[in-house]
């Protein structure tokens, strides 16, 4: 798989613990220019001082009045944007809860942070990605999901529900701006040693999870092979299953 | 005319006035825009995102309490955050600008502080209000403080604070526009889909749009500043071939005339970089825009002006005695014009 992303612009949500960094990682390892979301100053401090070239942004994605300043800090920064990876998530009720026993608010919190957020940042973020694709440069964002999304399993119902109403998100405006040369994809990166998942699994042995940087990998050969697919139509017509 | 004050970019009952190349006027919706539109016709946008390019703060020298307005920057690069900017008073944009009380005299050397941002004056640009400021700290020191306490340049006639939602148009991408190039409020996604329906193409440039009033009759006789700009590669190519196949170029916002224009070469328009600077008006040879989309303007304003290049003056004053009679709104809120150059020549009007 080619290298795909020197010179391009990424941002990604939830960029500084799990799945998020090993992204931040592996997009500046290809040569692209970064710029990642948290909520956390410290966080970000932390990953500057290991990535002094990476950009790094204070936001809840969850919090609508955070979503526009995060976008213009996002395409000031970079000058644009070829590709947006809407990573962050919260995982609802801590520890897990069935349905019944899941209070209304932390529904609430999971559908603002999995499904409103990436609805809202992608919304205020689309004209630079068309304006991408117009310039020949292709424009992707991904949306990770997990087979939480598809199977029902007890005990994941607002995470599972906020990340099923995403992924059919992302496969309507795949649809809806194939035309404007914005595709979407939902991916799902596989069960992770991430903080993430220590907090839904907290006995899980690590040994048995994927590293992140290896998801990483896949997602960004999998974004890459769109970017560089301008004909090629298969991530055109359909959102590509669960890796 | 009516001041639209509600900031609505779209709202359902938007009203178009249509002047085509013989001068004759019809009404239509907004909506149906691609109705106007043959087949072949390259529309091109400013996809400029607005910054929040007014910045409240303190004169250090004084105590005094001013509002900075960003105003121009030489560049687009995102590592580029030197501005110019326009020092008001106290107050804010509730009050009329031309009623605003002056700032205090500002000079080279002086402090500001704006927020979480420090910036020092440089040098006056040719008016004691209009400055050159240099921010301290990195780029995305500026740009995360411009973020978080920048808010849209407003004017009274809209009395609810502007957000950044309110002002990005849904095709604005880089944030490089003062105020908002505010012809493009008409394009949505499903507009953009009906355009290729009817057989148009679409294509953008990025056009840091300015200042449109500061309300001091010196300052304001300087405006449109000079305005940075750049044209991708890709859509000087689509003007190309739309020129060599003889189809129109419809300009969305006098912005989008003002660099076309300037970057023109013969058969089409430079790629890249450009500072547009002069102004567009009667005298003007228009060489690469056929049509433009345009706000509702006032006789007398700088975007007036530029539409007298595209058609003659007895037609204007027919199409505003009609935007008048039929009480359309105006304002960048507000209803639009789509006006074709003029079939006749120059002699016979």
């Amino acid at each position: 798989m080619q290298n795909g992303f020197h010179g391009l612009r990424v941002a990604v949500t939830g960029g500084t613990s799990g799945l998020g960094l090993a992204l931040v990682r592996e997009f500046l390892g290809r040569g692209a220019r970064v710029a990642f979301v948290a909520r956390g100053r410290k966080g970000i401090e932390r990953v500057l001082r290991e990535h002094p070239d990476a950009h790094g942004i204070v936001g809840d994605v969850g919090r609508k009045d955070d979503i526009y300043p995060i976008a213009m800090e996002i395409a000031g920064e970079l000058g644009g944007l070829d590709v947006l990876v809407n990573n962050a998530s919260d995982l609802g009720p801590v520890p897990l809860a069935l349905l019944g026993d899941t209070a209304c608010e932390d529904l609430e919190r999971a559908l603002s942070t999995n499904l409103l957020g990436p609805f809202r940042l992608t919304k205020a973020l689309l004209g630079a990605l068309a304006a991408s694709s117009r310039e020949g440069r292709g424009a992707v964002v991904l949306n990770v999901s997990s087979d939480a999304a598809i199977n029902a399993y007890p005990g994941w119902g607002a995470y599972g529900a906020s990340k099923a109403a995403l992924h059919h998100l992302s496969r309507i405006w795949n649809e809806e701006l194939a035309a404007d040369g914005v595709r979407f994809l939902s991916l799902d990166p596989g069960d992770m040693d991430t903080p993430l998942h220590a907090l839904a699994v907290p006995d899980a042995d690590p040994a048995t999870l994927k590293p992140p940087q290896t998801a990483a990998r896949e997602m960004a050969d999998v974004i890459a092979s769109v970017l560089q697919g301008g004909t090629d139509d298969r991530f055109l017509s359909s959102v590509a299953p669960p890796l | 005319m009516i001041a639209a004050s509600e900031p609505t970019q779209r709202p359902p009952q938007a009203r178009l006035l249509v002047v085509d190349c013989q001068g004759r006027i019809a009404h239509a919706r907004r909506s149906a825009l691609a109705e106007f539109l043959r087949p072949g016709d390259l529309l091109i946008a400013n996809d400029a995102a607005t910054l929040p390019a007014s910045l409240r703060g303190v004169h250090l020298p004084t105590g005094a309490s001013i509002e900075v307005r960003l105003a121009g920057r030489r560049s687009l690069a995102p590592e580029d955050v030197g501005f110019s900017a326009v020092v008001f008073g106290e107050g804010d944009f509730h009050m009329r600008t031309e009623d605003r009380p002056a700032p205090p005299i500002v000079s080279p050397g002086d402090t500001l502080a704006l927020g979480p941002l420090q910036a020092g004056v440089e040098r006056l640009l040719g008016h004691p209000r209009l400055v050159s400021l240099r921010f301290d700290g990195s780029a995305d020191t500026v740009w995360s403080g411009l973020a978080r306490h920048g808010r849209p340049i407003q004017y009274a006639h809209v009395p609810t604070p502007l957000a950044l939602w309110d002002v990005w148009a849904p095709i604005a991408g880089l944030p490089a526009a003062f105020e908002p190039p505010s012809a493009g409020f008409a394009l949505d996604w499903q507009t953009l889909a009906n355009i290729r329906s009817r057989g148009a193409a679409f294509a953008t440039i990025t056009h840091a749009a300015g200042i449109s009033s500061t309300g001091d009759a010196a300052l304001d006789r300087l405006l449109p500043f000079d305005e940075s700009y750049r044209i991708s590669e890709a859509t000087a190519a689509a003007i190309a071939a739309a020129r060599s196949r003889g189809e129109r170029i419809i300009a969305i916002g006098t912005t989008v005339v003002r660099s076309l224009e300037h970057a023109a070469i013969p058969g089409g328009v430079r790629s890249g970089h450009g500072l547009a600077t002069g102004r567009i008006g009667a005298a003007s040879q228009l060489s690469v825009v056929d049509a433009i989309l345009s706000g509702t303007h006032e006789p007398g304003t700088s975007h007036y002006e530029l539409l007298r290049a595209f058609t003659g003056d007895a037609t204007l004053r027919h199409a505003t005695e009609e935007l008048d009679a039929r009480a359309y709104r105006t304002h960048e809120f507000g209803d639009s014009v789509l006006i074709e150059r003029s079939c006749f020549s120059a002699a016979l009007l």
